[in-house]
Order: C-alpha cells, then sequence, then structure tokens
C-alpha cells in the first residue's frame, strides 16, 4: 500500500538523499528546483547544503526580473559617467564559475532569462543552480528550459522537519566520483524506465546516471549497484514521470531487455550481478511518482500537462527594454531603461564650455544626470481569445459540429496574428479548463479534439471560469475577449443543483460580473430556433450576439476576428 | 572549451544530414530544427562548428569578406589597397534569444564614443555570422522585431544600419539555423517560409540509442580531449565529403525531366511560393554531390522531399496527419510506387 501514500518522513528523506547526492557534485547534476514555499524547512535544507558544499562555494542570488545586461554584461553606463572612461560589467553568468546560483521565485523568471541561464549550463560554466519554485497553480512553474537542465526536483515543506545532523562528508566522495564505474545493464534499465515513466529528454537519463555514480561514491563503491540505480530513479525519473507504466508494457519491458545480451554478451557475464530490469525499478520508483500522475490518467492527461508546461505568455513580460522602440524621454537608465546615447551626448553638448570651467578638470565629457535620455518601447498588446463552449448534451447534440469548425477557422487566424487562444468546455456539473491560453497549434489541436460532450448546462460555472482566465490575462498586461457558444438553456444551479430556474438567475448574475470586470464578450448563439436565452445573457454582459443558424463558421471567423483587432488595437 | 564531437552524436541521422548538406551548399538556405526538448539538436549545430572546413577571408575585416569575389566585398575592403587574406574557422554565431537589436545589426561604439568622442560602427551577431552560421536556440520564442530584422536581411544578403547617427551597410550572407520546441508556441509562417530545410527531432524511442548517448557523453566528459581524439577520424571523413561535394556542386547536372518532376509534386502539394521548389532541387542536388553522383536523379528527390516541403505545406490547424505523411502520400500519388 505504498503505491499511493509515502508517509510523511519519506519526502524528508529524499530530500535528504538529494541534498548530499548534489552537494557532492553540483556542477554535474546542474541543481535542483526546490518546490515549497518559503518556510523553515526550506530554510534548513538550504543553510544544510551551503555547509556540506566545498568551504569555497560562493552563493549568488538571482532576482526573478533580472534583466539580459546583468546577466550577460553591459557597458556600466553609470560607472563609465562617473569615471569618465568606459567601465565593463563581465556579467554574472561569466563570473559564475564554482557558483551556486540562487534563483528566487523562479517561477516568475522571464522565459528570456532562463535561456540565457540554460544556454550558460549548455556551454559547462561550471555553477550549479537553486530555484525556489514557489508557484500555487499549476501553469506557474519554473520555465520547463530551466528545469530540464537540474537534475532534482525536491518537494521541500512536505513532512517532518529535516534530519540535519546525520549528513557525511562529501569531500572524499568528490575525490572519488571520476573512478566509479556503471555498467551498460544499469544504464538500460535506467533507459527503459524512462520510456515507460514517458520522459522524452535524454538528459534526465544522463542526470539519472550521474546520479548513480554519486551516490556509489559516497557510500565509499567504486562501482555502481542496485540500491544506487533505484535512489537515482526515484530522485531524478520519477518526479519527470509523464505516465504511469502500463501493465502490457511492463511485460515488453524484460523482453526489450534480452536483446542487448545477444549483442555484447561479453559486459553480460562479467556482470552477472547487476542484472536489473526495469520493472524491478518501477517498483522502486512507484511510491515516489508525483502525486496526481495517478489520478491524471485519464483523458485529460494531455490537456493537463499541457497547462503545466510554465512558459508565460509573451505580454506578461513587460518592462522598459522590451517591444519596438518609439522615442526618447528624460531618465534614468539604472531603472530598467535602456540609455539612449547619442540623445544624452546630444542634451549635455552645449553644456561642456561652462562645466568645464565649474567642474573639477577631467577627460572626456561632462555629463550630468539631467543629461540622461532612455528609450521608449511600445509594446503591442497581445490578445487572448477564450473560447467558453458549452459542451453539454442540448448544445453539444445539434450545433457542435459548426461550433468547432467556426474555433478552428479561428485558431488558424489566430495562429497567424500570433494571438494567444484558451479552451474552457461548460458541461455536467462544471466548467474545466482544458486549455490555458497558449500560443501552440498542437496543443490547440489536442484539445479540441479531446472535447467532451454530454451532461447539463453549467452555463454560470462557466462564465465564472472564463471571468478568472480572463482575469488572469489581463493581470498579465494583455487583452482578453471571451467568446461563448452556447445556446444559452442553462439548467445546473452554481452550485452543481439540476434547478432551471436558479440556473438562469445564477447565469444572468455571472453574465452581469462579467460585464462590470469589463471583459469584452461575444455570445454565439447555438440554438435551433432563436428563443431568447442566449440573446439575454449576451445583452447581460454587453456582449455581441450572433446567431449560428445565420452564421455560417466562415462568418463567425470574421466577426471574431473583427473584434480582436479592435480589442489588439486598443 | 572541447565541444562533443559530431560524428559522435548518437541518432539523429536526418538532423546530421540536414546540418551536413547546408554546409554542402549554403544557398539552400539554413535548417529548422523542432521538436522535443533534450534530444540533442543544440549539441548537433555546436558541434558543426569543429567540423565545417575553413575558409580563406580578408585579414581583419569585420565581416570576413572573400578575398576572391569582389562584388560581396564589404565598404572597407573595396577601397582597400591591398587585400590580405587569412584562413579561419567558418563562423557559427549564437543569437541569444535576449539579444536587443544594436547587438544584433550592430550599433554606435559607446566605448569609443564616450573615451573618444569618436563615431564608430560596433559590428553586430550579423556582422559576425557573415559567410557562416546564424544559430537562434528558442526560434519560436525570438521577439517578434527580431524576427523582422532577420527576416528582412535573410532575404537582402545586406544588413543597413540607420540609427545613432550612423549609416553603413554591410554584407550578411549566412545560413540560418533555428532550433525549438513546437509545444512552447509555434513560428510565424514567414519566417517558417525562411528556413531551406525542417527537421522534425523526435525523441530515440529505442532504449538502445538512449543507452548508448550516454555511454559516449559519460565518455566525453570523463575525458574530452581523449573522446574527441577518438572521434577525429569520423569528423575529418564527413568534413572530406562536405569538401569534396562543394567542388562537385557544379557539376551536378539536373535534368529539365527532375525539375520539371519537382515542379509536379510542389503543385500536387500546393506549397506556397516558389522557394519551396527551389529548395527541393538544390537540396537534392546538394544530395547528389554528396553521394558522388553525376545526375540528380528521382531518388534524390524523393528523399529530400519532407526535408524540404515539410513546413512549406498549407496547413490545417486541426488536421492531425503529420505532413511527413501528407508528402509521403503525396510522393505515391505523383510518382507511383
Amino acid at each position: 500500500m505504498t503505491e499511493n501514500a509515502p508517509s510523511l518522513a519519506e519526502p524528508n528523506a529524499e530530500a535528504m538523499t538529494a541534498l548530499l547526492l548534489l552537494s557532492c557534485d553540483p556542477e554535474g547534476l546542474g541543481g535542483a528546483v526546490l518546490r515549497g514555499n518559503a518556510g523553515p524547512h526550506r530554510d534548513a535544507w538550504v543553510n544544510r547544503f551551503q555547509r556540506t558544499l566545498p568551504r569555497s562555494a560562493i552563493w549568488q542570488r538571482v532576482p526573478a526580473h533580472i534583466g539580459r545586461d546583468r546577466l550577460t554584461g553591459a557597458l556600466d553606463v553609470a560607472a563609465t559617467l562617473a569615471a569618465g572612461r568606459p567601465v565593463h560589467d563581465p556579467g554574472l553568468l561569466k563570473t559564475a564559475r564554482g557558483k551556486v546560483l540562487v534563483l528566487a521565485s523562479a517561477e516568475r523568471l522571464a522565459i528570456e532569462a532562463s535561456a540565457l541561464i540554460a544556454n550558460a549550463i549548455d556551454d559547462a560554466a561550471g555553477f550549479s543552480v537553486l530555484a525556489f519554485d514557489e508557484s500555487v497553480e499549476d501553469d506557474e512553474r519554473v520555465p520547463p528550459i530551466l528545469a530540464e537542465r537540474l537534475a532534482f526536483l525536491i518537494p521541500v515543506d512536505l513532512g517532518a522537519p529535516l534530519d540535519l545532523n546525520h549528513i557525511p562528508e562529501t569531500d572524499d566522495a568528490r575525490r572519488r566520483l571520476h573512478k566509479v564505474v556503471i555498467t551498460q545493464n544499469y544504464i538500460s534499465a535506467l533507459a527503459d524506465l524512462a520510456c515507460l515513466l514517458g520522459i522524452q529528454s535524454v538528459r534526465a537519463l544522463l542526470f539519472a546516471t550521474r546520479a548513480a555514480k554519486v551516490h556509489a561514491a559516497i557510500h565509499e563503491r567504486v562501482a555502481v549497484i542496485d540500491e544506487d540505480v533505484e535512489v537515482a530513479a526515484r530522485l531524478v525519473l520519477a518526479p519527470r514521470a509523464t505516465r504511469l507504466p502500463q501493465a502490457q508494457q511492463s511485460d515488453a519491458a524484460p523482453k526489450q531487455d534480452q536483446s542487448p545480451p545477444q549483442s555484447d554478451g561479453d559486459g553480460k557475464k562479467e556482470n552477472a550481478d547487476a542484472d536489473m530490469h526495469a520493472d524491478q525499478l518501477i517498483e522502486a520508483v512507484k511510491a515516489f511518482l508525483p502525486v496526481g500522475l495517478i489520478d491524471a490518467l485519464d483523458q485529460t492527461l494531455l490537456t493537463r500537462r499541457a497547462g503545466k508546461s510554465g512558459v508565460k505568455s509573451r505580454s506578461e513580460q513587460t518592462g522598459k527594454t522590451r517591444g519596438r522602440p518609439i522615442g526618447v524621454k528624460r531618465g534614468d537608465p539604472r531603472h530598467g531603461s535602456r540609455l539612449h546615447l547619442v540623445e544624452t551626448l546630444r542634451a549635455a553638448a552645449p553644456w561642456q564650455q561652462f562645466r568645464r570651467k565649474t567642474s573639477p578638470p577631467r577627460d572626456g565629457l561632462y555629463v550630468a544626470r539631467d543629461d540622461l535620455r532612455v528609450w521608449r518601447f511600445k509594446e503591442k498588446r497581445e490578445t487572448t481569445a477564450i473560447f467558453a463552449v458549452d459542451a453539454s448534451g442540448s448544445a453539444a447534440f445539434h450545433r457542435m459540429a459548426e461550433a468547432k469548425g467556426a474555433i478552428e477557422l479561428l485558431l488558424a487566424d489566430c495562429y497567424v496574428r500570433r494571438d494567444q487562444v484558451a479552451l474552457i468546455a461548460f458541461r455536467g456539473k462544471g466548467a474545466d479548463i482544458l486549455l490555458s491560453p497558449t500560443r501552440s497549434l498542437q496543443r490547440a489541436k489536442r484539445a479540441l479534439s479531446d472535447l467532451p460532450g454530454g451532461g447539463g448546462t453549467p452555463l454560470s460555472s462557466g462564465i465564472d471560469v472564463a471571468l478568472r482566465v480572463a482575469d488572469q490575462v489581463k493581470r498579465g498586461g494583455g487583452v482578453p475577449l471571451v467568446v461563448f457558444l452556447t445556446d444559452g438553456r442553462a439548467n445546473i444551479a452554481r452550485d452543481g443543483t439540476a434547478d432551471r430556474v436558479r440556473a438562469r438567475a445564477d447565469a444572468l448574475q455571472a453574465a452581469q460580473s462579467l460585464r462590470l470586470a469589463g471583459v469584452t464578450a461575444m455570445m454565439i448563439d447555438l440554438s435551433e430556433n432563436r428563443q431568447g436565452p442566449a440573446e439575454e445573457l449576451a445583452h447581460a454582459m454587453a456582449a455581441r450576439y450572433l446567431a449560428l443558424p445565420h452564421a455560417d463558421s466562415a462568418r463567425i471567423s470574421r466577426v471574431v476576428d473583427n473584434a480582436m483587432k479592435q480589442e489588439g488595437a486598443r | 572549451m572541447a565541444r562533443f564531437p559530431f560524428s559522435a552524436i548518437a541518432g539523429q541521422d536526418d538532423l546530421k544530414r540536414a546540418l551536413i548538406l547546408t554546409a554542402v551548399d549554403p544557398m539552400i538556405g539554413g535548417l529548422l530544427a523542432f521538436g522535443d526538448r533534450g534530444t540533442g539538436k543544440s549539441t548537433a549545430v555546436r558541434a558543426l562548428a569543429a567540423l565545417l572546413p575553413p575558409m580563406k577571408a580578408v585579414k581583419g575585416c569585420p565581416y570576413h569578406c572573400d578575398p576572391a569575389s569582389t562584388e560581396t566585398l564589404c565598404h572597407m575592403c573595396k577601397t582597400s589597397l591591398s587585400l590580405k587574406s587569412e584562413t579561419i574557422a567558418i563562423p557559427v554565431v549564437d543569437l541569444p534569444l535576449g539579444a536587443t537589436e544594436d547587438r544584433v545589426i550592430g550599433a554606435l561604439n559607446l566605448e569609443r564614443a564616450l573615451a573618444t568622442g569618436e563615431k564608430s560602427f560596433e559590428p553586430g551577431l550579423l556582422a559576425n555570422a557573415n559567410r557562416g552560421y546564424l544559430y537562434v536556440d528558442e526560434v519560436n520564442l525570438l521577439e517578434d522585431h527580431i524576427v523582422d530584422l532577420l527576416l528582412d536581411v535573410a532575404a537582402s544578403g545586406e544588413n543597413v544600419v540607420e540609427r545613432e547617427g550612423l549609416s553603413i551597410r554591410h554584407p550578411a550572407r549566412f545560413v540560418l539555423i533555428g532550433s525549438g520546441n513546437p509545444e512552447e508556441g509555434e513560428l510565424r509562417p514567414q519566417l517558417l517560409d525562411r528556413f531551406g530545410l525542417s527537421v522534425d527531432v523526435r525523441t530515440p524511442d529505442d532504449a538502445k540509442i538512449w543507452v548508448e548517448i550516454v555511454k559516449r557523453r559519460m565518455a566525453f566528459e570523463s575525458d574530452p580531449q581523449g573522446f574527441t581524439q577518438l572521434w577525429s577520424a569520423e569528423d575529418d571523413k564527413i568534413r572530406k565529403a562536405i569538401i569534396s561535394a562543394q567542388k562537385k556542386l557544379a557539376q551536378v547536372k539536373l535534368s529539365d525531366s527532375v525539375m520539371e518532376q519537382a515542379a509536379a509534386l510542389c503543385i500536387h502539394l500546393k506549397t506556397d511560393g516558389l522557394r519551396g521548389q527551389l529548395t527541393l532541387t538544390r537540396a537534392a542536388r546538394a544530395l547528389a554531390a554528396l553521394d558522388g553522383k553525376r545526375d540528380v536523379t528521382l531518388a534524390h528527390l524523393k528523399e529530400m522531399a519532407s526535408l524540404a516541403l515539410r513546413h512549406r505545406l498549407r496547413r490545417n490547424p486541426l488536421d492531425e496527419t503529420g505532413s511527413g505523411t501528407r508528402i509521403a502520400r503525396a510522393l505515391l500519388d505523383v510518382f507511383g510506387p
């Protein structure tokens, strides 16, 4: 029964093992994502890690809003002006060798900064990374481009306080590490397991192999044994699993495993005791698969995964440094803006004679703070079309094909215009976000083809969820546009009971709050004869109303398209 | 720092061959490697740098002008009285996601402007990449205005800088290589079209290849020099094949009938524009040269069809059929089994 309920002490033990491995080989293993809120557990882990590392290791904090110039280096404008000669800031990544980069709120790190750090890791810059992931919701995650390059994902707010006193010294292990050998059979077993767990990146396997060797080194072994491989599989592969190993697949695994011995029988004979199968490993890691993975194995798996990817929409990465330059204004380049050199010099030019007389003598220009000019940028605001689709029995039956047709066309348009799309379906007792805002056509495709149908019409829940998503989009700096496709016949109230009257009242109320929130909406009526409920709702939410019987999918697409263009231009 | 050797990359044969073809004929116009994370896309591109045969360039020229070709010289080399040449490695330039416009197209040299008040141009990444490769990892996340810039320069082969009181134009001909993961967003169709070839990079589904990857990686990490040495003969072989194919390329014959076949295929697939057909025949010719053949045949065409055309098909966003399958079907329809 260890399958579903890892005991409270276990994550704790895992976290300690990961700490040990990482402090023994910080650069080889890349680092770790520490998931959980700031608190005594995390602090204890980090403190202990700091003490276990070699003394020379330097701790470098990297804020989530770090700019490109701080990472890769640039001319230090303030220092340059003060000194009257160019002063360079080499950038954090160039000077990171031997350091530990600590990314606080790594889930908020811009994709651009993550990519730069990831590139530096690929170039063997010789540092390791601790990424603190304090995300609450599933759609906020450490950017995968970075998480992918760190060996461990450690939950740190679970379990009892860490037992920090029984950590052995790792200096000897560090010296032993390069002598440790791992047999091909073990690598094969790890590879098979990675395939079974649906892990796509080969990096995971590289890390698992490395972790097994480090574990062996810590336990004063020169060759990797079963235990080392199990620990590595638990710590590196299990958290990356995207599916449970299927029964028939684990049957097939030993068969795959039997073929290598024929090709290199020598290796096999030498390591008769190292004969390990993927199914043996599966047993070892089963209890450590991410919580929720088991529940997620129904049809929603793909869409849930899609939402987790953690890439932020571009509109969130606002700032004073992105977009098209549109002009110049007076300002201080230290606050994240970029200096406009020519305008700055131009502003300083008339004063040179005067300043030369009144200031202490120096070479070069006299530039005062008032002269500084910075670029102004205009960032295109990105529109996100949120489709809220009525997938209930009544709607799905009649008009679903047309609705899907319209969405298809709209998706194609969004794709061309680089807008984002989100998809919400309401049916049965509630509404689900099938697709968080994304620009990926692949995910949209998948979500739409998996669109479930049938059941009652919980219209109010549909509107509520649409409002929530629209709100998120707004907070991220984007412009939401909600497109409802429904017949308007609500029959499930907010609390999930089948009560037509209450359902209708709830839906109207939800529609009004949508209007109060100032979200632009469109209502596409799927009913066969326009009987009013959808139109009434449209009115309540101040939405543009369009009846499908009079509109083929091409026309709907055109109207929504126009609306989006207007929104984007606003 | 030692790079992982090109020939030691296990699996990913399509990607490797496509990269080699872009080296045989840079006119093919670059490569897009789209697919799963952690499949060695970047490793392969970065390894290519060490593999490419060296080239002759004007000594000291920031754009590595070709001393043998007078039309493509930059303004400085054109006015220079005597051009000294040197042998340099073909540049493979990384364009990081966060690169600013200044960094890409070049800008006023801040240092000299501040120190001496002199107005001079500091060449950007486009200058560095002239006659070589420009590599954009995560190309689908590149900012739109940088993409516009790239499109413009890739089309004209020239970088025009009109900013900060500078007025400079210089040659910028490069092979554009992009990689990315479609889960994070699609590429704009205009940019898609700029890439000559495209490879769909998948995680190898054979655990044996995974094991091989890990073994080689471990060997490389424990002794980079020794490992590179071990594979240098293989790398040399590829380098020689590229050089010999480059020499043969001009002699490879492209008959009218093969051109017509290429046209028929493109018409059948309804690819937008002529670029697809042009790339297809160029790629087939490069392949023939690499094979040491004198003529381009239908077999070459068929082999290159997917690489050259898959990203040019007009897409129905909800059609689950992969582009590869559609091309395979079209090949059957047009040319029979």
